[in-house]
C-alpha cells in the first residue's frame, strides 16, 4: 500500500505563555503591536462595560469575548479597509478595529437595528447569529471580488461549534473549487455553549477540516497575537494574489460565559477556567511589550483610564440615543413598501396616535 | 415576434439581462454546459462565458448563501435550484438573511437576488420533484414570490424579478414548461411585480389561480361559457405582495369566488385570499368562498399524482356549489 495523498497541518506560535519570543516572524516590528495592544485592552474594557450594563438592566443579552482579544483584534489588524468582514457575534474587537463605534455595538445588543447600520465599514456584514450561515455569504462576497478583479478578501469568522455544520463545509468546498479570495477564521474557544471541543468532533484539529475541501488549513495559538497576525496575514496575502481560500484555526479559550444569559459553572470546572487565565492573550502581549521596553506601568495606567473614559462616554451616548420611530418596523423591509404593508404601517401609526 | 414556450421565454429573459447588465450572474447545478436539467439556461454559458454562467458545486444551501453575499456586493445573482423539493435547505438563508438583510441593516446592505426553481407536479417525475412551496415563502416578510403561467408573463416577470432591488423567489411551473406556446416580444420589457392579471372577464363567478393550475382554471371557464356561465379568471402571478384589490374588485362584480391551487390546502395562499375576501369583501359575497386545492397530504408519487392535482371537474363542481348556494 502506498499513500495516494499526504497532508500536514502546520501550527504556529511565537510568543509563549509568558510573553517570551523564541524567534520572531518575518519583517516583525514590535512597535506595530502597540495599537494592537491598545485595541485588545479597549475590547476587554468594552466587554466589561457591556456586561455591567446588562447586569444593571441597561442592555439585553450580550456575548463577551473575554480571553479572545488576540484573535478578534488580530484578524482585523491584518485586513485592509477595503476587505469585507463577515463576523459572528463574538467579534467585538474586530468590529471596533474596523471602525464600528462602541455606541453602535451597544445599540445592537440593546435590540436596536440601527446598531447594524454602522457609519463604517459600510460593506461589512452585520453580526451573524445563526451558526455558520455567514460562511456561504463570504463565498458570495469573495466571488464578487474575483468577478470584478478587485484585490480584496472576504474574511469570515466562526466558532468551533460552527465547524460541525454543513454550511461551513459547503462554503469551503465552493470557495476552493472556484479559488475565491476568502479566509475562514475558526475561533476555537473550546466551548460551544456547553459542548466542549473534544465532543464536537473526532478530528484532532479543526484546521484539518480544510483538507477535505482542498484548501490550506493551519492552526495557531490564538492567544499569541503574533501567531494570529502571521497566519491570517499570510492567508490574506494568498487570497489577494489569487491563490484562493484558507482556513485558520485560532486556539483560544472563552473565559466568559457564552452570553450574559448563560452560567458556564453548570458545565465546566473552575480549575479549567483558572488554568486558561494563565494563558490569556492580553497579559502575554503586555509582558512582551514591557520586556521590549515599549510599555511601562505608567502607560498601562494611562491606557486603563483612557479606556474607562471611552467606554463610559460610549455608554452615555448609547443611553442617550432617542428611540427609533415606530414606522421603522416597516420602512426598511423593501426598497419600496408594498401597498398591503403600507396599510399595516398606517394602521399601527393610527392606533398609536402617530398618524 | 417569436412564438416561445415558457422555457424559451425564461431563457430569453435571462439572455436579455445577461446582455444588458454586467452585474447579472447565473449559477446553479448543471446550468452551464448542460443548460440545466430542463434546458432553461441552454446555450447561455456558451454565449456569455463561464464567469457569468456557472456550474455550482452540488450544495443548495451554499447556492442560496452565496447569492446573498454576491447581492450584498451589488451583483444581480440569479441562482437555480434544480427542483423545488431540494430548496428546503435554502430556507435558513432565505428567511434569516436574504429576506431581512435590508431591514436589519436599516438599508445599509440589500439583497437583489433571484432564486429560480421549477415547481409543481403533473410530470410524473420522481419523489420530491413536484413540490409547491409558495406558501412557505409567501409567509416570509421581506421576500417577493412570483409564479408565471404563460410564456409572455414568464418573460416579463423574470425581467422584473432580476431588476427588483429585493430578493425574489421565481417559481416556474414545470408542467407548463413546454406545454404552451405564444408570441413573446423579446424586447426587454418587464411586467410589474405585485400585480394580478385578469385573463378572462366575466360576471357570474371569479376563478382565482396561479402557476400551472391556471391552465385547468381557464379550461373550466371555457366549459362554463359553453353552459352560459360567465367566469372571470385571475392569474394571481405574484403571491407576495398579493394584489388583493384586483381580486376584490372582481368579486364585487361577481359575488362568487373559487380559488384554485395545487399546493396543500391548510395555510395555503388560498386561505390568505379567502381571509381577505371575508374581511374586505364580505358584503359582495353571495356564497362562501370555495377552494379547490391539493389535499393535505404529501404529493403522491407518479401513479396517483393526477388524483391530487385540481382537475377541471373539481373546479366545475366547486363553481356549481357556489352558484347553487
Amino acid at each position: 500500500m502506498i499513500p495516494i495523498a499526504e497532508f500536514r497541518v502546520p501550527y504556529t506560535r511565537f510568543l509563549d505563555a509568558h510573553g517570551h519570543l523564541a524567534s520572531p516572524p518575518p519583517d516583525f516590528q514590535p512597535h506595530d503591536l502597540l495599537p494592537v495592544y491598545r485595541a485588545m485592552a479597549l475590547t476587554r474594557a468594552f466587554d466589561a462595560k457591556a456586561v455591567a450594563l446588562q447586569r444593571t438592566g441597561q442592555l439585553r443579552t450580550y456575548p463577551s469575548s473575554l480571553g479572545q482579544e488576540a484573535v478578534t483584534v488580530g484578524l482585523a489588524s491584518v485586513m485592509r479597509a477595503e476587505d469585507v468582514l463577515l463576523p459572528t457575534y463574538r467579534e467585538t474587537g474586530a468590529m471596533l478595529w474596523r471602525g464600528v463605534r462602541m455606541q453602535e455595538l451597544l445599540l445592537y445588543w440593546s435590540g436596536d437595528e440601527r446598531g447594524s447600520d454602522f457609519a463604517g465599514p459600510r460593506e461589512d456584514f452585520p453580526i451573524a447569529v445563526p451558526i455558520a450561515s455567514q460562511c456561504g455569504h463570504a463565498v458570495g462576497v469573495g466571488f464578487a471580488f474575483q468577478y470584478r478583479r478587485q484585490p480584496r478578501v472576504a474574511v469570515v469568522t466562526l466558532g468551533d461549534g460552527a465547524t460541525s455544520k454543513g454550511d461551513f463545509y459547503e462554503a469551503m468546498n465552493t470557495a476552493g473549487a472556484w479559488r475565491l479570495p476568502v479566509v475562514f477564521v475558526v475561533t476555537n474557544n473550546q466551548w460551544a455553549i456547553s459542548l466542549p471541543a473534544r465532543k464536537q468532533t473526532a478530528a484532532a484539529t479543526f484546521a484539518q477540516k480544510a483538507i477535505a475541501a482542498g484548501i490550506p488549513g493551519e492552526q495557531c495559538d490564538g492567544n499569541d497575537i503574533l501567531a494570529v497576525r502571521d497566519c491570517i496575514g499570510r492567508a490574506l496575502e494568498r487570497a489577494r494574489v489569487g491563490d484562493g481560500p484558507s482556513l485558520i484555526e485560532c486556539v483560544t479559550y472563552r473565559l466568559s460565559d457564552h452570553t450574559t444569559a448563560d452560567d458556564a459553572r453548570r458545565y465546566r470546572a473552575q480549575d479549567e477556567v483558572s488554568a486558561a487565565w494563565a494563558l490569556e492573550p492580553l497579559a502575554r502581549l503586555r509582558h512582551f511589550l514591557v520586556d521590549q521596553k515599549l510599555w511601562s506601568k505608567q502607560d498601562e495606567e494611562t491606557l486603563l483610564a483612557d479606556n474607562q473614559a471611552a467606554v463610559s462616554a460610549a455608554a452615555a451616548d448609547y443611553l442617550a440615543t432617542p428611540p427609533q420611530a415606530l414606522s421603522t418596523l416597516f420602512d426598511y423591509l423593501y426598497a419600496e413598501l408594498p401597498a398591503d404593508l403600507a396599510a399595516q404601517r398606517q394602521q399601527l401609526l393610527t392606533e398609536r396616535g402617530q398618524a | 415576434m417569436n412564438t416561445l414556450t415558457l422555457l424559451d421565454a425564461i431563457n430569453a429573459a435571462l439572455a436579455w439581462e445577461l446582455a444588458h447588465d454586467d452585474n447579472v450572474v447565473l449559477f446553479g447545478e448543471d446550468i452551464g454546459k448542460n443548460g440545466g436539467v430542463f434546458r432553461a439556461t441552454l446555450g447561455l454559458q456558451e454565449r456569455f462565458g463561464e464567469q457569468r454562467v456557472l456550474d455550482a458545486p452540488l450544495a443548495e444551501t451554499q447556492i442560496a448563501g452565496m447569492a446573498i453575499g454576491m447581492a450584498a456586493q451589488g451583483l444581480r445573482p440569479v441562482c437555480e435550484i434544480q427542483f423545488a423539493g431540494f430548496m428546503y435547505s435554502t430556507f435558513d438563508h432565505l428567511i434569516n438573511h436574504a429576506a431581512r438583510l435590508r431591514h436589519r441593516t436599516r438599508g445599509r446592505l440589500s439583497c437583489p437576488m433571484v432564486l429560480r426553481t421549477p415547481v409543481g407536479g403533473g410530470i410524473h417525475a420522481p419523489e420530491h420533484h413536484g413540490e409547491s412551496p409558495e406558501a412557505w415563502l409567501a409567509h416570509t416578510p421581506g421576500l417577493k414570490v412570483v409564479s408565471p403561467s404563460s410564456p409572455a408573463r414568464a418573460y416579463g416577470l423574470l425581467l422584473a424579478a432580476i431588476r427588483d432591488p429585493d430578493p425574489v423567489i421565481f417559481l416556474e411551473p414545470t408542467r407548463l414548461y413546454r406545454l404552451l406556446k405564444e408570441p413573446v416580444a423579446d424586447n426587454g420589457e418587464a411586467l410589474p411585480l405585485g400585480a394580478a392579471f385578469t385573463l378572462r372577464e366575466g360576471c357570474d363567478v371569479t376563478l382565482v389561480s396561479w402557476g400551472a393550475s391556471v391552465l385547468e382554471t381557464l379550461q373550466a371557464a371555457e366549459q362554463l361559457a359553453e353552459q352560459g356561465v360567465s367566469a372571470e379568471v385571475i392569474d394571481v402571478a405574484s403571491l407576495k405582495p398579493l394584489d388583493m384589490p384586483t381580486i376584490l374588485a372582481s368579486v364585487a362584480k361577481t359575488g362568487r369566488c373559487v380559488i384554485v391551487h395545487e399546493a396543500a390546502r391548510q395555510c395555503g395562499v388560498g386561505a390568505e385570499i379567502a381571509a381577505n375576501l371575508a374581511s374586505e369583501g364580505l358584503m359582495s359575497l353571495l356564497a362562501p368562498v370555495e377552494r379547490v386545492t391539493g389535499f393535505d397530504t404529501p404529493l403522491p408519487l407518479a401513479r396517483l399524482e393526477d388524483e391530487y392535482l385540481p382537475s377541471v371537474a373539481r373546479i366545475l363542481a366547486a363553481v356549481e356549489r357556489v352558484r347553487a348556494y
